[in-house]
């Protein structure tokens, strides 16, 4: 019995990827769902211009839509396939990524998300009104939260299983810096008490959004600051969504790679990690939160850039030379090169 | 309340075809009847409605093959008919017989004429149909293979004649595809209609997998002792794509793409996390011309250059070998009759239907005589295409096809007009008589073994002769009756 089978670096590429583009549809429907709780009165635009500007795409949100209209970010998140960083492209690559491992997931995790892309890419504008917008939120986190459930249950744990998991694990860690950071673009009033008032019912929902909320209230003062709610959701080593429970898991993948699958090239990786561990270690929650928070979530996405960076290149980038543009010829209709759709050019926030 | 049901057979009429399910078929023992009793108990809406939510399960199963328009891909299942067809024991021994001969035919043939060519200078197959034949290649001179393997996997179609005769239509030795849907036909059978196999003795169908990767690991090199095997496909956007996952999974090897090769000192490697790996065995759902680029068409990047170098040096094996596509083509299987008997010294078990041959004046001459009876085929096409049905045929169609074979007779071959056998179909008026034909599956590697049964195609459109996925055929689960019918036994031929 072949205890430890080989595992193609594009499998490991795909699994990886799979992941990512599946926690990204969960993430995305939780930062519409905290942007349709913050929508202020009379000010809805900008509310929802705070999701085009941590997602980072201000131009090409402009270039279609041109002025910041909340349908129109709607649309441009939830039903625009030719928008990459729309739930249904997402949900495109993570299933063109399961197609090229149905010889590796099992039917019951390939079947779900099968299912799950046919709901997706069907969205009809009117479940962007109202409060429909809210159970399709729910509906869509719903649907990777029973894939992430079925792959918990269903996955064989060989090394494939620990690569599926970086992905997930590192696309969670940024996106929860994301959620940090829409709290940076939102709008407050000026008035000092009211200001107040209003930034705490804020906090609460970015703690809702990342599910937060009930354990943030069981550990932190009853008084909470600010700062408390920064340092819950980077520094917590219990909270399934924090920076540094992340980066723990990260790391102990890492770690089995090397030690029970014999891979050297998992060292780069866990120098970066041991970083950011630094980095989120080091960071005064308290100066952080009365400004500054912006920036240093910033330099944190990169970081997880290049954790990401390191793992693709021991393990997959680069491992032939990729011609872009070169025409493949197919034996019959349908033999196309398969687009690397899981090398998106990662953005920093 | 009990309303007497409608008999979903009412309005089924075989007519002059020959019908596996008919009432008081030999050797059957009484399956037939009881399979027409059990759907008639059923009754047509329950028949319905479970043949619907089959079609659903592999819809959401990803059992499918795609189809490419302009800018769409889209998932089509194969259409299943959930009414089985069967074959009787007798029959298919005579099938498996026959099968078995016809592969060792086509490997006889292929070693003979990319080596000594005994067949051609005896004058039994025309020298330039070989030679001078696209799918020839030179590469594959005097290069012996393991165990004179050429065709490791064959899928031979087989109609059944008025009569019930059956007649080989055609060979594929090059890469066959549609023996997924026979396992997963019955996988399909077995959940969707339990209680119409029930005491049935079928032959199962699932060791397919363990069968072809051991066939592919007696052909390794010999020097290795535990082969690495991979099924080397164009990748997720060809049609049969899952057919390669399914093969992958159930041999339980890596399903690799071109770019995950790579050849150094005449040995294939693969790319994996841990480095390159070695491989074996590849079993290539790849065509002759995109195999290597440094030798076929330099444009491909499906392939892996430097492959059938390291092929020639016995360093990997290839599964089926190149140029096997000079004995499949309609112009060989014309001479199969005459390929048998001149190397085994025996009439082929399964006969071809009747062959003119338009390249010999007397299979022209009469062919063009009774253009209006007969079937008229191009030799190069496949999938269906180019076919003229005489007594379907328009005038100006038959003229135009008169044109055709006295341009170019050699690129013709006619056939009589067939009456291939039927089977009860679910159709939208009802259960109605569709034709059938049956493609079994050879495995060969040191000897032969065929997977019993085999894809079942069904022209779903009334009247239709044409079976082809791509024109509107779908697929039945194919019964190989192994024993007596036991009443309240349960289902044999279960998946282990």
């Amino acid at each position: 019995m072949n205890l430890a089978p080989p595992l193609l670096a594009r499998y490991a590429e795909s699994l990886f990827w799979m992941a990512r583009y599946l926690e990204r549809v969960e993430n995305l429907a939780r930062l519409i769902e905290v942007t349709y709780i913050f929508e202020s009165p009379g000010r809805e635009s900008e509310s929802w211009y705070a999701l085009v500007r941590i997602n980072a795409d201000e131009e090409s949100f402009s270039r279609r839509h041109g002025a910041a209209d909340p349908d129109a970010i709607k649309r441009f998140y939830l039903i625009e396939a030719d928008n990459p960083t729309s739930i249904p492209a997402a949900i495109e690559v993570a299933r063109t990524n399961a197609r090229v491992l149905r010889p590796l997931i099992s039917t019951e995790m390939w079947k779900q998300l099968n299912q799950f892309h046919h709901a997706l890419t069907a969205i009809a504008p009117a479940e962007l009104e109202g409060d429909a917008l809210s159970r399709l939120a729910d509906r869509i986190r719903a649907g990777v939260q029973a894939q992430t459930g079925i792959t918990e249950g269903t996955f064989f744990r060989d090394q494939s299983w620990h690569f599926l998991e970086l992905g997930r694990l590192i696309e969670r860690a940024d996106q929860t810096t994301r959620l940090l950071d829409i709290k940076f673009h939102l709008l407050v009033p000026r008035a000092r008490e009211e200001r107040r008032l209003v930034e705490l019912t804020q906090w609460g929902s970015v703690l809702r959004a990342a599910a937060g909320y009930h354990a943030f209230r069981r550990i932190a003062p009853v008084e909470f600051t600010p700062a408390d709610v920064v340092a819950f959701l980077l520094t917590d080593a219990s909270f399934p969504r924090s920076v540094r429970l992340c980066l723990d898991e990260i790391e102990r993948h890492l770690t089995a790679l090397r030690i029970r699958y014999g891979l050297g090239g998992t060292r780069a990786a866990l120098e970066r990690a041991e970083e950011i561990r630094a980095l989120i270690a080091g960071a005064e929650t308290e100066r952080l939160s009365a400004g500054g928070l912006h920036a240093f979530l910033d330099n944190l996405q990169h970081a997880l850039i290049g954790l990401a960076g390191e793992i693709g290149t021991a393990f997959f980038r680069d491992w032939r030379p990729y011609a872009p543009g070169q025409e493949q010829v197919g034996q019959e209709q349908g033999d196309r090169e398969p687009a690397r759709q899981g090398q998106r050019q990662e953005q920093a926030g | 309340m009990d309303v007497p049901a409608e008999d979903p057979f009412q309005g089924y009429d075989a007519g002059s075809f020959y019908c596996e399910l008919a009432a008081g078929r030999e050797g059957d023992g009484g399956a037939a009847a009881t399979i027409r009793s059990r759907i008639a108990a059923l009754g047509l809406a329950t028949l319905r409605s479970r043949a619907r939510a089959a079609e659903t399960d592999l819809f959401n199963l990803g059992i499918t093959f795609t189809v490419y328009s302009e800018a769409n891909a889209i998932d089509r299942i194969l259409p299943f008919d959930c009414i089985p067809r069967l074959i009787t024991a007798a029959e298919w021994s005579e099938l498996d017989r026959g099968v078995r001969q016809r592969v060792a035919a086509l490997n006889a043939f292929l070693e003979d004429i990319y080596h000594a060519r005994h067949i051609l200078k005896d004058g039994v197959v025309p020298v330039d149909l070989v030679l001078g034949n696209a799918n020839y290649r030179r590469e594959m001179e005097d290069f012996p293979v393991p165990f004179g393997t050429y065709v490791h996997i064959a899928g031979i179609d087989i109609v059944r004649d008025e009569r019930g005769a059956f007649r080989v239509l055609e060979d594929n030795a090059r890469t066959p595809s549609g023996v997924s849907y026979v396992v997963e036909n019955r996988h399909l059978m077995l959940r969707a209609f339990p209680d119409l196999m029930a005491g049935m003795r079928i032959a199962p169908v699932d060791d397919y997998g363990q069968r072809l990767r051991a066939a592919l690991s007696e052909i390794a090199p010999a020097e290795v002792l535990d082969p690495q095997v991979v099924l080397l496909s164009p990748g997720i956007y060809n049609s049969a794509y899952f057919e390669h996952v399914f093969l992958a999974r159930e041999m339980g090897v890596p399903l690799v793409e071109g770019r995950d090769l790579l050849v150094e000192d005449d040995r294939v490697f693969m790319l994996t996390t841990a480095g390159l790996r070695p491989v074996h065995t590849i079993y290539r759902r790849i065509g002759d011309d995109f195999l290597d680029p440094t030798l076929f068409r330099p444009d491909s990047l499906l392939g892996v250059p430097g492959l059938i170098g390291a092929w020639r040096h016995g360093h990997v094996a290839l599964a089926n070998a190149v140029g096997t596509g000079v004995a499949d083509d309609k112009a060989i299987y014309a001479y199969m009759p005459r390929i048998i008997r001149y190397y085994f010294g025996e009439d082929a078990i399964l006969p071809n239907v009747e062959t003119h041959i338009c390249r010999e004046p007397a299979g022209l001459q009469y062919t063009l005589d009774h253009l209006a009876e007969l079937v008229v085929k191009p030799v190069g096409e496949s999938g269906g295409y180019g076919i003229t049905i005489g007594p379907r045929a328009s005038s100006a169609e038959l003229e135009r096809t008169r044109a055709a074979l006295l341009a170019d007779p050699a690129n013709w071959i006619s056939q009589p007009m067939v009456g291939l056998s039927v089977g009860p179909t679910l159709c939208e008026e009802g259960i109605r008589a569709r034709h059938l034909d049956l493609r079994p599956f050879a495995v060969t590697g040191r000897e032969s073994w065929v997977l019993p049964g085999g894809l079942t195609r069904v022209a779903l459109r009334h009247g239709s002769l044409i079976v082809n996925s791509s024109q509107g055929g779908g697929s039945k689960d194919t019964w190989v009756l192994t024993g007596e019918f036991q009443s309240g036994a349960l289902a044999h031929g279960v998946i282990r």
